[in-house]
């Protein structure tokens, strides 16, 4: 599977040996990678295997150790961001490097390095963006966008520099299916330009349909050169992994029709409580004991605002808004839910299902001192060391937590094994229900088999889980129904025999439910 | 000269140091940095300021050696929170704190010497116009240039790249550096141009407003000015307004103080702090306001990690 | 060359216990420096500041009854600020203290009797409460920046107390001294061992409090709530706990301890109400807490040592001649260092030759 390294004067760039050491760790271990004029390459690898890294290091954020960068055949420096700019290469980052309080004019001309008036960089991204069918209105605030138009606005930003090698880093995680192919078309058209793009993915399918050729790379170093379109997803992941991924059981669900609903959403609404947030509207969901239900939805659509409003951290106005084991709880606290048999895990590790700087003991009696109280609890609140700490290294145990030294900081655990321990501090207390705000966001792919897997096996052990990712992949995998979120609003949830890509991608672009039926006959 | 136009006037001398501490700290707080320094930065300016002109006789020169102090100053706050990454709010207590005490060293031996005051400007036939000549043609320099500044910093922010980038920053300062903004460069330049503002106002409050050396005679002006950047929500021109008001609660309440209206003479000076307090309820009460306005990486730490 | 950070991946336990340390040898360092500039001999200053006021036992009672109030303020500050609320008015609730604990001495003079004097605590720590109240409701209630409110309310405490000792308070036989009539026997707080000198009993309840707080922090459920709270505040929404209530708590039990050390000082140390009743002990009381490394256990020692420079002040400007303003440019410097040597906490310091670069804060998936 693996081609032999070129060198040619048709490549573009050329990267011998890179280099990148953190402390003891080396996040690029000697990397080699060449990108052809004109071809769409894949960067290829698992959360934590450097991807990003080295994509800095093109782009002149970091520093490498060693090792050699050639453009058009000339060795360079590329100390900053104007360097790489200069040179021809652009960038659009994953998590967006956008100025909400900003227009996106004035976010576009913060990366030009001219001074051309904003009013002119005005013109010419929107002129652009119509004629890549990416349409852009240049001044309105950022921070009132979505994240698809906040995407446009990075890609428009980069396309206005006219580089020569785009780097895109995990661009379609934020779009809807749809939106994604409407990416494709846009790539394709640069590559038909003669343009060259550095592709960051890890959604394999995407990548065999599009790229001409991937690099793979593993814990650092480069596992592989290959032909993505010669290759299985099956042999792509394995290469990405280094072994056979796990996969996912999900057995069948016994008795669904008798069972219980566990956790019920009854017309939930809420205004916005910040000037950028999404207000939900008439909310109704149930989830019955014994199953998985999914929340698919793009980033941004109030799930978040959902999440909170479900787990108390926000209360509502109405007890039987929410209702959890069959008694009203929206009035309740999230302690007040929790003691209902209700667990929570929040989309954001740390700073949200985690303090950072505070020991795993002590982050596991952040949710647990209420439910676990005579436990964990003396008089006048005097916390039991011991007790909590042999509840925190049974979680570990459980969940096979990686982490050195008997109680570090969470924030020293890497993500994969901070969320084991977030989710195993929660499946600890066999919760009768779940709910989990992107339970694999930023995971290996080991971790994140290992908690799909136990959010089966704790639905079937006869709690209700309610799952929200925008991980469509995952969903598919462990949902027995999914429900999708737009723009504050929930769809019907959709069996998963009857659920297709298509469907799901279309009701997270904003399509009417009856508009799907319609899509869905011809199949 | 009528007494109404006496008491504009006044005001304007009172407002004017608030207004250029305050604008100072605007800039400094648009990038990013909360500098709870000010009453320090100020009170080393006002002593450096009063001393430096005693001894050359000028008052221009008392005025840059306190523009000067007032940035090296900051300087020291800057290396703390910026390269060092300290807490904001504490090292700004240390910076009013140290400000307060080294000033009391260095002035012991100004307390009770005359001054050296800074003239008004006069300009033949417009100064003299019945009713706004004075007002408008016959102030300090300092007050124009307190005008200049703030038309200046309003100019820059929002009409200049340079002044884009520096909100840019203050708004977002992970996503400036990866577009490579040199975010720390940008903060010290904005906390020094603070400093260098605090300094100024300092040195206009013993050069001008009152032209003698007493110990802690920022007395809460430049707490006041922090609270006056709220109230404007990191607006210049708002700003403006701000230090204009309190320049009139301030000579109200000192008038008021002098007509003997029987209130006692302590309530009254405590006139100027109430209102901020209750200046501040106002404006922070309506949250969205306050959400939209101020700059979201306001006070956090900001490690550019190798 | 510059310098970067390299952020540890656990707090540096060693430079927690060390930093404090670090702190005071740089600022003695410093101090000597300033000293051999003013053109005295830098050790005759450093002996005359932190040795002499030690050799006697009444300069102990001295150095007790400066002390008392700054830890006292110290511990309650620690709370505060360990759960992110800036409480820098504690110089205003300590006078509000004074003033709540001095009403029945003063406006009932008559009203002599053993339960005075506890009245007077219990009503100085409710003064001192309920003043720090008033940020803490304008923070939740209209999201009013506490730090500017607690500061403002110190200017307005001040002018309040020089208005009622020049006015309604004023002695009446005291030929219109601005200041209250004397204490009697029975609202004067003791002293604890009279025989040797001075020190009354605001020590001693200085000590208590720095106990308890400790206890609650290190120990308890609430402390934990502190904690995380200040730290990482969504996440203590997270865990249930109240950001509102936690502002009410910290500020309440700051400004009670504050009250407390009001009191304790004018019926301790001062006998009645002056115009000014303290040389900036709330705002000294910030480097305490911070020098201690708001453990409050820490603060004693802190609080020691602060007071010691107090006492040094005076020492040294009857012997040496050095001014005794020279003692806050110390404490301010002492501050700035304590703060410097805190980075080294988290973060190692590399100094790096080469020209300057610049690189993200890698977010765990480098």
């Amino acid at each position: 599977m693996t081609t032999t390294l070129e060198t040619s004067s048709a490549n573009l760039l050329e990267v011998r040996g890179l280099t990148k050491v953190f402390g003891a760790l080396k996040a690029c271990d000697n990397i080699d990678l060449t990108i052809a004029k004109g071809e769409i390459h894949a960067l290829l690898g698992e959360n934590g295997a450097g991807k990003s890294t080295l994509v800095k290091m093109l782009f002149g954020t970091l520093e490498p150790n060693a090792g050699e960068i050639r453009w058009d055949g000339q060795p360079v420096r590329i100390a900053n961001p104007h360097a790489a700019r200069k040179l021809g290469i652009g960038m659009v980052f994953q998590h967006f490097s956008l100025f909400d309080a900003l227009s996106a004019a004035e976010n576009i001309a913060l990366s030009l390095d001219d001074k051309t008036p904003i009013s002119t960089i005005a013109a010419k991204a929107k002129a652009l963006s119509y004629s890549y069918g990416l349409p852009l209105d240049p001044y309105s605030l950022v921070g009132d966008l979505s994240v698809g138009e906040r995407q446009r606005i990075e890609i428009i930003r980069c396309l206005l520099q006219a580089p020569e090698l785009i780097i895109l880093d995990e661009p379609t995680a934020v779009l809807t299916p749809q939106e994604a192919d409407k990416l494709f078309e846009t790539l394709e058209r640069l590559r038909s330009e003669g343009k060259s793009i550095l592709y960051i993915s890890h959604r394999l399918e995407e990548v065999k349909r599009m790229c001409d050729r991937a690099t793979v790379l593993r814990h650092g170093k480069v596992v592989g050169h290959c032909d993505p379109r010669k290759e299985t997803a099956a042999s792509l992941a394995r290469m990405m992994v280094g072994s056979e991924v796990q996969a996912v059981v999900r057995t069948p669900v016994e008795g669904a029709d008798k069972a219980t609903v566990l956790l019920k959403v009854k017309n939930l609404s809420r205004t916005p409580a910040t000037p950028f947030s999404i207000p939900l509207r008439n909310i109704n969901i149930d989830v019955k004991a014994g199953e998985v239900i999914g929340v698919a939805g793009v980033a941004g659509n109030g799930q978040g605002e959902f999440f909170e409003a479900v787990s108390g951290e926000v209360r509502q106005a109405e007890a039987g808004t929410v209702r959890i084991r069959g008694k009203d709880a929206g009035t309740l606290s999230i302690t007040g839910r929790r003691l209902l048999g209700a667990a929570f895990v929040p989309e954001e590790r740390l700073g949200h299902g985690a303090a950072p700087r505070m020991k795993l003991s002590e982050n596991l009696l952040l949710s647990r001192y209420a439910t676990d109280k005579r436990a964990f609890l003396g008089a006048a609140g005097v916390i039991h060391d011991g007790a909590v700490a042999a509840a925190s290294q049974r979680i570990v145990e459980a969940m096979d937590v990686r982490k050195s030294g008997t109680d570090p900081e969470a924030a020293s655990l890497s993500g994969g094994n901070l969320q084991k321990f977030i989710i195993g501090r929660e499946l600890d207390r066999q919760p009768a229900v779940m709910v989990v705000n992107q339970p694999t966001w930023g995971v290996d792919a080991g971790a994140a088999a290992r908690i799909r897997q136990s959010l089966i096996e704790l639905a079937r052990s006869g709690s209700a889980v309610l799952v929200i990712s925008q991980d469509l992949d995952e969903l598919f995998e462990i949902s027995d129904a999914i429900a999708v979120m737009h723009n504050g609003e929930m769809s019907k949830p959709i069996p998963i025999a009857e659920a297709t890509l298509e469907k799901i991608g279309l009701l997270m672009g904003g399509a009417e439910p009856g508009h799907v039926e319609h899509v869905a006959e011809p199949a | 000269m009528g007494m109404l136009e006496a008491i504009l006037i006044t005001i304007a001398t009172a407002a004017t140091p608030l207004l250029i501490a305050a604008v100072g700290e605007l800039v400094v707080e648009r990038s990013g940095v909360l500098n709870l320094g000010v009453e320090g930065m100020m009170v080393m300016g006002a002593v450096t300021g009063f001393g430096v002109a005693l001894m050359t006789g000028s008052p221009w020169l008392g005025f840059l050696a306190a523009i000067a102090v007032g940035a090296l100053f900051s300087l020291l706050f800057a290396f703390l929170t910026l390269t060092l990454v300290t807490n904001q709010v504490a090292t700004g207590l240390a910076l009013t704190l140290l400000g307060l005490g080294l000033s009391g060293m260095i002035g012991e031996s100004f307390v009770g010497m005359p001054g050296v005051k800074l003239g008004s400007i006069y300009i033949p036939f417009l100064t003299d116009l019945p009713l706004v000549g004075k007002l408008l043609f016959g102030q300090d320099p300092i007050f124009y240039l307190s005008l200049l500044l703030t038309g200046g910093v309003a100019y820059f922010l929002f009409r200049t790249r340079a002044g884009l980038t520096l909100r840019s920053v203050g708004d977002n300062h992970a996503s400036a550096h990866a577009l490579g903004i040199n975010v720390i460069l940008i903060r010290y330049l904005a906390v020094m141009f603070g400093g260098a503002c605090a300094g100024l106002a300092g040195g206009y409050l013993s050069i001008v407003y009152t032209p003698q050396w007493v110990e802690n005679m920022t007395a809460g002006r430049g707490w006041i000015a922090l609270a006056l950047v709220v109230f404007a929500s990191w607006r210049p021109w708002r700003v403006l307004a701000g230090a204009y008001l309190f320049g009139a609660v301030t000579i109200g309440q000192l008038h008021a103080q002098a007509l003997g209206i029987g209130v006692p003479s302590q309530l009254l000076s405590s006139l100027p702090y109430l209102a901020t307090v209750i200046v501040l309820v106002l404006i922070s009460g309506n949250r969205r306001l306050t959400m939209i306005n101020t700059p979201a990486s306001l006070g956090r730490p900001f490690v550019p990690d190798r | 060359m510059r310098i970067e950070l390299v952020k540890r991946p656990q707090q540096s336990k060693l430079f927690s216990a060390l930093s404090p340390f670090i702190a005071l040898v740089l600022t003695l360092v410093a101090g000597a420096i300033m000293f051999s500039m003013l053109g005295k001999s830098p050790l005759d200053a450093l002996y005359y500041y932190f040795v002499d006021p030690l050799r006697e036992v009444w300069s102990l009672h001295e150095l007790a009854i400066k002390a008392a109030p700054l830890i006292l303020i110290a511990v309650g500050l620690s709370v505060c600020f360990l759960s992110n609320n800036w409480n820098i008015g504690a110089e205003g609730q300590f006078i509000a203290g004074a003033l709540a604990g001095s009403i029945l001495p003063v406006m009932y003079p008559d009203f002599q009797s053993w339960v005075v004097l506890p009245l007077m605590l219990i009503m100085g720590m409710m003064g001192g409460a309920a003043y720090a109240a008033v940020p803490a409701l304008l923070k939740t209630r209209f999201n009013t920046n506490e730090i500017l409110t607690s500061l403002m309310l110190v200017y307005v405490a001040q002018l309040f107390l020089d208005w009622v000792v020049r006015g309604p308070w004023r002695n009446p036989a005291g030929m219109n001294f601005p200041e209250t009539r004397d204490f009697h026997q029975y609202a004067i707080l003791p002293e604890i061992w009279s025989a040797s000198g001075r020190a009354h009993w605001g020590f001693v309840f200085a000590l208590v409090a720095a106990v308890i707080v400790w206890f609650m922090l290190t120990r308890t459920l609430r402390g934990f709530e502190v904690k995380v709270l200040g730290q990482s505040p969504r996440a203590g929404r997270f865990a249930g706990f109240s950001s509102s209530q936690m502002v009410f708590f910290a500020f309440i039990v700051s400004g009670a301890l504050a009250g407390l050390a009001g009191i304790s000082e004018v019926s301790g140390a001062i006998g009645q109400l002056r115009p000014t009743i303290s040389p900036g002990y709330g705002f000294t009381a910030i480097i305490v807490a911070f020098l201690g490394r708001l453990n409050p256990l820490g603060i004693i020692a802190a609080g020691l040592i602060l007071a010691l420079s107090y006492l040094g002040g005076e020492a040294a400007q009857i012997s040496i001649g050095v001014s005794d303003k020279v003692v806050r440019a110390f404490q301010g410097l002492l501050l700035f260092f304590v703060l410097g040597a805190d980075t080294l906490i988290h973060y190692r310091i590399r100094f790096v030759g080469s020209p300057p670069r610049n690189a993200e804060v890698s977010h765990g998936n480098a």
